[in-house]
């Protein structure tokens, strides 16, 4: 028996606002606990929630990127539960009418075009956190509580794990470059929920499906789900019956582990939440953050193509971070050759990125100091090998390249007055390279420049002086 | 100085001239509460540190004048208990948004008021702090939620009082202790700091033995505020200047449903003596009907309940407030400190509440309850287009007997079916005292179009002036 597998993903996303969604308290990680808060976080008697307006210009924003439909017209429910973490008891949520529907993402897989649907995105405040600690008591940190969340629910249109790593590097990266959320699943403004189930080729009815938790990167959701696409059909071909079951991914083993079966459906008993009043989005608001969408990936991968002439596989690189491309963006902008900018991203910088174990951001190198670097390079003043040197400094120092070159005397000499007299006399010194040449021997050409080289302390530029060596030797 | 003799304008004039400090004021509060509250267990804590305000600005007539606030608002540093047992520990860390313009404005905030648990409740006895008596005659109730603010005006130990009201919480204890209380339209008053029993519904307002006072009052509580959602950007207009004025042309609905069997026959006649005398003197009377009143205590109890079922889930025992101490594990402190901690009424609507939102009963209670709700706006909508007001009794019935009907909830709802529909539709609705009948007395109901309070205040303020029913004393008090 043969099976087709079907997989269906729910991303939550952290959005990256000043404050949290229904609270005036800092979006911010990292701090003691409990000192993000205010007394709306903790669900004291009295408190109301007001609507963040920004964060929901974000969701729009990521809506818009995800080629959703924005609903004109929402309200808030109350999902109710009862947690520590979650102080009121209830959690504002979009239920009846989510913020947006019908989008989709186009991934590629194995040179393979497929779009993948998005059901809908609806925009929620997350939780606390509980901590139980050795002491035997349990711990509430709310500075999470109320940061806004969208909720990515896809389609049932994933096919593979492999599927379901493109879908999420590509959710990755177009929502990375809307610039409304930071993304980092090892930071947690990035979290995947899977469902995963399989069927006889040919059947209609979807199988049983299992849940799957504790994933912490894009890689254990693509293990995870190999595994469990096995595990089910293993089940299967014993002629046993899938559960439906919460299971946990192991790295360690690579296996998954049984959570819990779930039994029923939990109550939630939601409704309107009567403290905000319904939403009314207004057509116009919707086409101004349409038009403030920066350039997405795809748009920016064709243009450093068409119009900047980088290679293909050069320019997917390029794009698959804001910050990368940002950057270099703005070094073509302050005037340095594309070609050349793309090649010290992609090879200097990342080899640097990579070794210092940094993000671009971290470094002191700048565009305009790439781009200083750059020009030159192609005016001549310094050499591609002088110039790694004043990367080096550049990009852990901050140092201005043009002022750090002339300090350090690194111009290269192109100056005929300076070059010619110096290649005569070394000339004058070697009538046997002369002769060599002359009988055809390019080796003497080689031995002269090196010697020339000597001579300048190695601040000839080599371009020029085998332009003039060779008219200074074609003279006699 | 007898305060129930006085009016803030009156206060006001005192502390002009120097007959009478602000401080003098509260201390005179003070004494009168502790001699009153014996008999009438109206507050549940007597703010006896309260800063009073000494660089008085005696152009605005509130300054210096004590009031006292129901205790489902919170005060910073003040105890704050929602008259239940799950909070009788519990110090805000911040004012209601009323209470920060009560200071603004002045005022000496005297006591908290005694309620019914979470204002679930018509007549006070659900209160974990005991029940209010009614000045009038004090083996009767003194309606509720807001008992203890109509206990504590009417029997003068304040001029005014802030209630709340979320099915009749105000008006419905102004009716059974003789004065005047008013709810104005929901988003009028920010609800920031106050206790949320039906998020929906809930509204604070003003009570008082005058007019004039609330109307000073509400005019300095009312306005937008960022921290309520729901609060309206309408400007607020200085109520008084509805006071006094003649009514002649006014145009007043009287609903059939409203004057029908369930209402008491002496009641029936005391309003219809009201609506005669405003016949008589101008106005134009137009019997009409709302056709949805019979659907309004399922509809009301049904939304107000599910809210609530939500808003006091955060009494969990964990961040504030009473925790069971007799427990194994998580559950256990829900469990335990919910149960010890919830009065029955409270328990009895959390569950009807839960009920009513669970999946599978969703649809055939709330989304109907909300749906009923869009017509019985609707009824409102089309009355108002030909009137300015709509009159009727508060109460079917005046104050009842303490424990007559505590044991029997579903005639106690019944009874809330004249005051249900304002919160419901989200107008304002005021009760203003109309006369006697079985020796206590009588409330006259006015409700208006969304935002215009300023008709009731006309009306109130006009009856007023005709009944002057506030020169009458509670018979319930002399020794």
């Amino acid at each position: 028996m043969n099976f087709e597998t079907t997989i269906g993903l729910e991303v939550h996303v952290e959005l990256k606002t000043k404050t949290k969604l229904f609270s005036p308290s800092a979006n911010l990680f990292g701090v003691e606990q409990n000192t993000n808060t205010n007394v709306i976080d903790f669900g004291f008697p009295g408190v109301l929630p007001t609507l963040n307006k920004n964060a929901y210009r974000l969701g729009i924003m990521v809506a818009l990127a995800l080629h959703a439909k924005v609903a004109p017209y929402t309200h808030f429910d109350r999902k109710n539960y009862f947690y520590p973490d979650n102080p009121k008891a209830f959690q504002i949520t979009q239920y009846e009418f989510p913020l947006a529907t019908d989008g989709y993402i186009e991934i590629e897989v194995d040179g393979k075009k497929k779009k993948i649907g998005i059901e809908e995105m609806h925009i929620e405040e997350d939780a606390g956190k509980n901590t139980h600690a050795d002491d035997g008591y349990s711990y509430v940190d709310l500075n999470r509580q109320g940061t806004p969340l969208i909720e990515i629910v896809s389609k049932p249109d994933i096919a593979s794990p492999d599927e379901a790593y493109a879908y999420l590097e590509k959710l990755k990266q177009t929502i990375q470059f809307t610039g409304a959320s930071d993304v980092k699943m090892e930071e947690g403004s990035m979290r995947v929920d899977t469902n995963i189930s399989i069927r006889p080729i040919g059947q209609e009815k979807y199988g049983v499906k299992s849940e799957l938790k504790n994933l912490n990167s894009f890689n254990h959701v693509k293990l995870g789900l190999a595994y469990e696409e096995k595990r089910q059909a293993k089940i299967v071909l014993a002629g046993g019956e899938i559960r439906p079951e919460t299971r946990r991914f192991d790295e360690p083993t690579g296996q998954t582990y049984l959570m819990r079966v779930k039994e029923g459906k939990d109550d939630y008993r939601y409704f309107p939440e009567p403290d905000l009043a319904p939403l009314y989005i207004d057509a116009e608001w919707v086409d101004e953050i349409q038009k403030s969408i920066p350039e997405m990936p795809d748009k920016r991968r064709a243009r450093y193509i068409n119009e900047l002439e980088i290679p293909e596989y050069d320019a997917g690189i390029l794009t698959q971070t804001l910050e990368m491309s940002n950057f270099f963006d703005e070094t073509v902008k302050d005037g340095a050759d594309a070609k050349l900018a793309s090649n010290w991203l992609m090879g200097e910088v990342n080899a640097y990125l990579n070794d210092q174990k940094l993000e671009l951001a971290a470094t002191k190198l700048t565009p305009e100091h790439l781009a200083t670097m750059i020009k030159l390079i192609v005016d001549g003043t310094i050499s591609s090998k002088i110039a790694k040197k004043v990367f080096q400094e550049t990009i852990s120092k901050g140092v201005e390249p043009k002022s750090f070159v002339e300090e350090k005397g690194m111009v290269q000499e192109s100056n005929p007055d300076v070059l010619l007299p110096m290649i005569n006399g070394i000339l004058d010194k070697n009538d046997q390279s002369i002769e060599d040449f002359k009988n055809g021997k390019d080796r003497a050409i080689g031995f002269l420049i090196g010697q020339i080289m000597k001579e300048s302390r190695g601040k000839a530029n080599p371009k020029m002086v085998n332009k003039f060596l060779l008219e200074e030797l074609n003279k006699r | 100085m007898n305060i129930s003799n006085e009016t803030i304008d009156s206060l006001n004039q005192k502390l002009k001239d120097g007959s009478v400090t602000a401080q003098e004021l509260a201390n005179e509060t003070f004494s009168t509460i502790a001699k009153k509250d014996e008999k009438l267990n109206a507050f549940i804590t007597v703010n006896k540190d309260v800063e009073v305000a000494t660089d008085l600005d005696l152009s605005n007539p509130l300054a210096g004048v004590p009031i006292a606030v129901k205790d489902n608002i919170v005060t910073d540093g003040v105890k704050t208990t929602a008259g239940s047992h799950i909070l009788d520990n519990f110090m805000p860390v911040y004012d209601a948004t009323v209470v920060s313009k009560l200071k603004e404005n002045q005022m000496t905030i005297v006591g908290k008021t005694n309620m019914d648990e979470f204002a679930m409740g018509a007549s006070n006895e659900t209160s974990y702090f005991g029940e209010v008596h009614n000045p009038w005659n004090l083996t009767k109730v003194p309606g509720g939620s807001s008992g203890g603010s109509a206990a504590a005006v009417s029997s003068g130990e304040v001029i005014a009082a802030l209630g709340s009201d979320t099915g009749g919480s105000i008006r419905q204890p102004s009716s059974f202790t003789g004065i005047f209380g008013i709810k104005p339209t929901f988003g009028r008053v920010s609800r920031w700091g106050l206790i949320a029993f039906g998020s929906s519904l809930d509204q604070i307002g003003v009570m008082s033995k005058r007019v004039r006072d609330s109307a000073q009052v509400l005019t300095a509580i009312a306005g937008y505020d960022d921290k309520d959602a729901t609060t309206s950007k309408r400007e607020v207009p200085d109520y008084t200047q509805f006071l006094n004025q003649d009514i002649t042309g006014l145009r007043v609905a009287v609903p059939e449903e409203y004057m029908g069997a369930g209402v008491k026959p002496e009641i029936k006649e005391v309003i219809q003596n009201t609506i005669d005398l405003l016949e008589q003197n101008g106005a134009v009377i137009n019997h009409v009907s709302l056709p949805h009143t019979k659907y309004v205590v399922p509809t009301y109890y049904l939304i107000g309940s599910s809210e609530a079922s939500s808003n006091l889930q955060r009494f969990d025992g964990i961040r504030y407030g009473f925790r069971a101490t007799d427990v194994n594990n998580l559950e256990d402190v829900y469990v335990k400190s919910r149960s010890e901690g919830f009065g029955d009424e409270v328990k009895r609507r959390i569950m009807l509440g839960t009920f009513a939102l669970s999946a599978g009963y969703y649809d055939a209670y709330f989304k109907k309850a909300s749906q009923i709700r869009t017509l019985i706006v609707e009824d409102f909508k089309e009355i108002f287009k030909d009137n300015d007001v709509i009159v009727g009794p508060t109460s079917p019935t005046t104050a009842f007997g303490i424990g007559e009907e505590i044991s029997d909830p579903l005639t106690m709802y019944a009874n809330d079916i004249l005051t249900i529909s304002a919160n419901l539709a989200g107008v304002p609705a005021a009760s203003v005292p109309a006369g006697m009948a079985d020796e206590m007395p009588v409330g006259f109901q006015i409700m208006a179009n969304h935002f215009d309070e300023g008709s009731i205040f006309k009306v109130a303020s006009f009856i007023e002036s005709q009944n002057k029913f506030y020169e009458k004393t509670p018979t319930g008090m002399e020794d």
